[in-house]
C-alpha cells in the first residue's frame, strides 16, 4: 500500500489524479455506485414507455402513442379513488402516528425502572420486525367473522357477528390502528434519542423551582422537540403519495369489497401489471406517481429550508 | 437519563411526591405498560393458537384458552411432504448472504463519503440521495432485474432493491464522521495502509452502526415477498413469506401439502400460525443480541444526520 499525504491542498486538482491517489476509497464505494446507477439511473429511459403502446419485441422504442395511457388512467374512476385513498390513508398515518410516537417518547422518558422501560421497549419493537404477512394473520384471527376473537365475544354476548372483511367502512381506522401498532415503538425511538439530547441543566433548573412533572415536560421537552418534530414530519410529506404496497397487499390481498378505501396507488399499479400485462398503463400510473412525489419532496423540503435550515435535505 | 438527579430527588422530595405529580407518574406507568402489552399480546394468540387442536379452534374459534392441546401443526410443518423446511432454506440463505454483502457495501460507501480525503464525496452524496427522493417506480424496476438476470432464480430474492439502502449508507456514513480526524491521521503516520486503516480500525469501531444496518437488512429480506411476488414462478424459490401468503389463498393446495402424518381434517388455522410462530421466531430472536446496538447506532446516525 502507497502511503498518503495526511493533508490534501485546496485547489483544484486533475481527476484522474485525484482518481488515483484515493483509487482504494473509490474502489470501496464503486459497488454502491454500480448498483445504484443500474436499479435506479438505468430506469429513467423506461419512463418513456408511458407515452408508447409496448411491445415485448421493441421494448423502450415502441410505437409512440402521446398521452393515450395517461387519458385513459384519469378518465376512469380508478384516478380519484387511488389519490384520494392514499393521501388519506397517509396523512391519517403521519398525523396520528406523529402523535402517538412523540407521546410515547415522552412517556419512555418519564420511566425510570430500568428493567420495565427495557422490558417495555423490547415488546413495542416485536411489531416492527414481523412482515405484514403475518401481521395479516393476527387481525385474521382478532376480526375473522367465523373465528374471529371479537367476532366470539360479541356472539358470547348474544350479538350479531360483524363481517369486516365485507364492508369496506370499518377500514380506514382499522389500518390505522395497524400502523400506529407496528411502528410506535420504532418511531418513537427516534423522538426519544431527540429529548436524550435535551440538557439536563433545564430540567434541574425547573425542578428547582418547583415545576411539576407535567410542567416539565409542557414548558420544556415539548418545545425543545417541536425543531425535530416538525423537520421529519415535514419530510414525510413528501412521501406522502407513495402508498405502503408490503402493508397494503398484505391485509387486503384481493379483496375488492375493501378495494373502494383500500386500494392505493402502488397497488393499482401492480394489478394493472399483472392484470392486463400492458406495462405501458402501469408505467404512465407509476410516472403520475413520480411526478407528483417529486413536486411534494421539492415542495416540502423548500419549507425545511425556510424554516429550519439544519433539518433541510438538500 | 432520569429528569431529575438522584442527589435532588432526596432533598427535594416534597415537590416530587405532590398529589398531581404521583398521578402523572402513574398514568404515564399505565399507558408505557398497556401499550407494550398490547403489543404483545397478539403474539401470544399466535402462539396459542399455533398450539390448538383444530377442532377446538373450530367450535371455540381463537381463544386464549383452548380446549384442547395439540402439536398436530408442528407435525406437519416438518413433515416430509411439507414445502416449509424448503422455503426455510431459501430464506435464510437469501437472508445470510444477502445481509453479508449489503452490509459490506453500504460500510464501504459510507466509510468513504465519510472520509476527507476523498474530493467527489459531496458529489457522489448528491448521486445516491437523488435516488432516495425519485424513483421510476415498479415496470421499470421488473424490466432491469429481468434483464440483470434476476429471474426465477435464487439472486431475484438477494440482488434487486433489496442489496443496497442509501439511507443505511447515510446512517454509516454520519456515524464515521463522528470518530475524530485524528485516528485516521495518528494510524497513517505509523504506517498503516490504507486498506488496513479501513477494516482493521475504523470496521470494529462500526460495530454499532453495522449492527444496526444489519439488523435493518436481515429484516428486508427475511420479511420480503414483493420480489418473489415479482420475479419468481419456479416455486423451488418461493420463500416463507410467499408460502404465508399462498397458504392464504391456497388453502386447498397447501392441504396436499401438509398432508400425511394424521388422517382427518387437515389443520388449517392451527397450521397457519404455527408457520407464523417459525417465520416470526428467528428475527425476533435476533434482536436481544443488537439490542445493545441497536438503539446507540440509530441514535448516533439519524439524530445527527
Amino acid at each position: 500500500m502507497r502511503k498518503q499525504p495526511a493533508a490534501v491542498p485546496r485547489q483544484r486538482v486533475n481527476p484522474l489524479k485525484e482518481l488515483w491517489r484515493n483509487k482504494f476509497l473509490y474502489i470501496l464505494v464503486l459497488p454502491a455506485m454500480i448498483y445504484t446507477f443500474v436499479f435506479s439511473y438505468m430506469s429513467l429511459p423506461y419512463m418513456a414507455i408511458a407515452f408508447e403502446k409496448f411491445n415485448y419485441k421493441t421494448g423502450i422504442f415502441s410505437p409512440f402513442v402521446g398521452l393515450k395511457n395517461f387519458e385513459y388512467f384519469f378518465k376512469s374512476s380508478w384516478a380519484w379513488t387511488i389519490t384520494r385513498n392514499t393521501l388519506v390513508i397517509n396523512v391519517l398515518f403521519l398525523a396520528v402516528g406523529t402523535v402517538c410516537a412523540v407521546a410515547l417518547a415522552i412517556a419512555l422518558n418519564e420511566v425510570h425502572a430500568k428493567r420495565l422501560l427495557k422490558t417495555s421497549q423490547s415488546f413495542m419493537l416485536f411489531p416492527y420486525f414481523i412482515s405484514w404477512v403475518i401481521v395479516s394473520y393476527m387481525l385474521q384471527g382478532i376480526l375473522g367473522t367465523d373465528n374471529g376473537l371479537i367476532n366470539n365475544i360479541i356472539i358470547s354476548m348474544g350479538g350479531e357477528k360483524i363481517n369486516f372483511y365485507a364492508d369496506a367502512n370499518y377500514w380506514y381506522p382499522i389500518l390505522l390502528i395497524l400502523n400506529i401498532w407496528k411502528t410506535t415503538g420504532y418511531n418513537a425511538i427516534v423522538y426519544l434519542a431527540a429529548i436524550t439530547g435535551i440538557d439536563e441543566g433545564l430540567y434541574e433548573a425547573a425542578y428547582i423551582d418547583g415545576a411539576t412533572r407535567w410542567k416539565r415536560i409542557r414548558y420544556i421537552t415539548l418545545p425543545l422537540l417541536m425543531p425535530t418534530i416538525c423537520i421529519l414530519t415535514l419530510m414525510s410529506v413528501g412521501r406522502i403519495f407513495y402508498g405502503d404496497f408490503g402493508m397494503m397487499y398484505a391485509i387486503i390481498r384481493d379483496n375488492s369489497s375493501l378495494m373502494p378505501i383500500a386500494e392505493v396507488i402502488d397497488t393499482y399499479v401492480y394489478r394493472t401489471f399483472k392484470n392486463t400485462g400492458d406495462p405501458s398503463l402501469s408505467m404512465a400510473v407509476g410516472l403520475y406517481q413520480s411526478i407528483v412525489g417529486f413536486i411534494l419532496v421539492f415542495t416540502s423540503n423548500w419549507i425545511v429550508r425556510r424554516h429550519f435550515p439544519d433539518g433541510a435535505l438538500f | 437519563m432520569s429528569a431529575n438527579p438522584a442527589g435532588a430527588s432526596l432533598a427535594r422530595n416534597k415537590i416530587q411526591t405532590s398529589k398531581g405529580d404521583k398521578l402523572a407518574q402513574f398514568l404515564i406507568y399505565f399507558f408505557v405498560i398497556l401499550f407494550a402489552l398490547v403489543c404483545l399480546v397478539p403474539f401470544i394468540l399466535v402462539i396459542i393458537v399455533s398450539f390448538t387442536e383444530e377442532k377446538s379452534i373450530t367450535i371455540n374459534g381463537y381463544s386464549f384458552f383452548p380446549a384442547q392441546w395439540s402439536l398436530d401443526a408442528y407435525q406437519r410443518l416438518f413433515s416430509k411432504s411439507s414445502n416449509i423446511p424448503r422455503a426455510y432454506q431459501v430464506t435464510g440463505f437469501a437472508t445470510i448472504v444477502g445481509t453479508l454483502i449489503a452490509s459490506l457495501i453500504t460500510f464501504g460507501a459510507g466509510y468513504t463519503l465519510a472520509n476527507k480525503q476523498c474530493r467527489y464525496r459531496n458529489g457522489l452524496s448528491l448521486y445516491f440521495y437523488i435516488t432516495m427522493v425519485f424513483s421510476a417506480g415498479m415496470v421499470p424496476w421488473y424490466m432491469i432485474s429481468k434483464m440483470v438476470g434476476c429471474y426465477d432464480n435464487i439472486w431475484a430474492l438477494i440482488v434487486p432493491s433489496l442489496l443496497f439502502s442509501p439511507f443505511n449508507m447515510f446512517l454509516v456514513r454520519n456515524f464515521v464522521r463522528g470518530i475524530p480526524d485524528a485516528l485516521n491521521e495518528s494510524a497513517r503516520i505509523d504506517g498503516a495502509g490504507e486498506v488496513r486503516i479501513a477494516f482493521t480500525i475504523y470496521l470494529p469501531l462500526c460495530m454499532p452502526v453495522l449492527a444496526t444496518i444489519a439488523l435493518f437488512y436481515a429484516i428486508g429480506y427475511w420479511n420480503n415477498y414483493f420480489n418473489c411476488v415479482m420475479l419468481i414462478n419456479d416455486q423451488k424459490y418461493y420463500n416463507l413469506q410467499m408460502m404465508l401468503l399462498k397458504i392464504q389463498s391456497e388453502i386447498t393446495a397447501m392441504q396436499k401439502v401438509a398432508q400425511g402424518v394424521t388422517r382427518g381434517a387437515p389443520p388449517k388455522e392451527s397450521f397457519k400460525m404455527a408457520t407464523s410462530v417459525i417465520t416470526m421466531g428467528p428475527i425476533i430472536l435476533l434482536y436481544p443480541f443488537l439490542q445493545k446496538y441497536f438503539v446507540k447506532g440509530m441514535v448516533i446516525g439519524a439524530v445527527k444526520g
